[in-house]
């Protein structure tokens, strides 16, 4: 029973992984990294769900009938590219932040803010 | 260079799990269009931080509970691979087992893509133009900069005499694969998404390469911004020829005398429109960046 988890639990660690570099991390550059790691834990969540044992990647051929799901695969599939898009404006958001305040870091930043 | 090495492992993770279009997206993103994002956003804000973390012990206590609470959440879970997950039993079955003869394309994950679901897929071309959007507004805003001075920071690789021959030889067969996974899509792993990257990662090559002033001067901004734009109206001007044969919005069975005929068509229509916004839009974003990073260069 339980070695048949084995996907959910990396796919868990991967994700509190990411989760603690944002919670831990003040430099912004770090913490969209972390997010990234987070990001690709769910991709890798999905995938694996729709992993069917035995199954071959739904591509029609000849002589297979099993085949994986294809449903997750296209959402994550669309997700990869929408997630670098929006993580690139993240990191324009970012450089944008860099050039106003001087500084990447939460702590500084908000100090700063807390002084206007 | 670990993200790098990161993209490249989920791809062949994925491979495993028979996801080969997720995996080949993945691989070009990943490893290639990312860790080249992140160099130069990180040449921008500098590479220094401040080593002092604020409460490590809490967080950490933070994400063992909720690790923890997660993994009690996956006794419940299905085994993995197991065929009767309710994952396997809705719609799933349906696509595996109707849309080789109603679409007419052995490429499943394809036929899912363009057809059954072309409103998300349309939906998600449009969040990546939306995204494009607001980095050339932040970063291009405001002075608009020259390209007057030529000499910059990722120009640096110019001397590097085997890197730039080897690429020579390269970029040719990376577009022409681009185009292949593009046409291709609808018989083997590949598609809009993957052939846009990929194409997008050979440009960004060279740029890294030739310099900057090169690329552009060789693939226009300006014309990019169209291409970009272009690409989410073809998908949607499908739709709405779609419309006006009488079908749903984004039904393509019309399109043509046999149905069959009909949304392969569409399918290509609006693969080539997903290609080229994405191929478009990241190009415009490495430019934005490197652009970003080298006028501050020329400012300092």
């Amino acid at each position: 029973m339980l070695p048949e988890l084995y996907n959910y639990w990396v796919v868990i660690v991967l994700m509190m992984i990411g989760f603690y570099i944002v919670i831990v991390q003040g430099n912004l550059i770090k913490k969209l990294i972390g997010l990234n790691i987070f990001q690709t834990s769910v991709f890798i969540f999905y995938i694996s769900v729709g992993k069917v044992a035995g199954g071959s990647a739904p591509i029609l051929a000849e002589g297979v009938s099993v085949y994986s799901n294809p449903l997750p695969h296209v959402l994550i599939l669309t997700a990869i590219v929408v997630g670098i898009a929006t993580m690139a404006l993240a990191l324009a958001l970012v450089v944008r932040i860099k050039n106003a305040y001087g500084t990447v870091e939460e702590e500084e930043l908000q100090e700063r803010d807390l002084r206007c | 260079m670990l993200a790098g090495i990161y993209g490249l492992l989920s791809a062949s993770f994925f491979v495993s799990m028979d996801a080969v279009d997720v995996a080949f997206t993945e691989a070009a993103v990943g490893a290639g269009v990312f860790p080249l994002l992140m160099l130069t956003a990180l040449t921008v804000t500098g590479r220094y931080e401040q080593t002092a973390h604020r409460r490590p012990r809490a967080a950490f206590f933070l994400v063992l509970v909720t690790g923890a609470l997660l993994i009690l959440g996956t006794l419940d879970m299905p085994p993995f691979g197991s065929p009767d997950a309710p994952a396997h039993t809705h719609v799933a079955a349906r696509y595996i087992q109707v849309s080789p003869t109603e679409i007419g394309i052995p490429n499943m994950v394809t036929s899912v893509l363009a057809d059954y679901r072309a409103f998300d897929t349309l939906g998600e071309v449009v969040v990546v133009f939306t995204a494009v959007v607001g980095v050339l507004i932040l970063l291009t805003s405001g002075e608009q900069r020259q390209q007057s001075s030529p000499a910059n920071a990722v120009e640096t690789m110019r001397s590097h005499m085997i890197l730039r021959v080897v690429s020579k030889m390269l970029i040719p067969l990376m577009l022409l694969f681009a185009l292949y996974v593009q046409f291709h899509g609808d018989y083997g792993p590949g598609g809009g998404f993957q052939a846009g990257v990929i194409f997008a990662a050979a440009i960004i090559l060279y740029a890294m390469l030739f310099g900057l002033a090169k690329a552009q001067a060789a693939i226009k901004p300006s014309i990019l911004r169209l291409l970009a734009a272009f690409g989410v109206l073809l998908y949607g001007g499908v739709g709405v020829v779609s419309f006006l044969t009488g079908a749903n919005y984004l039904d393509y069975s019309r399109l043509a005398a046999d149905p069959v005929v009909g949304r392969h068509i569409g399918i290509l229509a609006i693969e080539l429109g997903v290609g080229i916004t994405v191929a478009a839009a990241m190009i415009l974003i490495f430019y934005a960046f490197a652009g970003y990073a080298t006028g501050r260069a020329e400012a300092e």
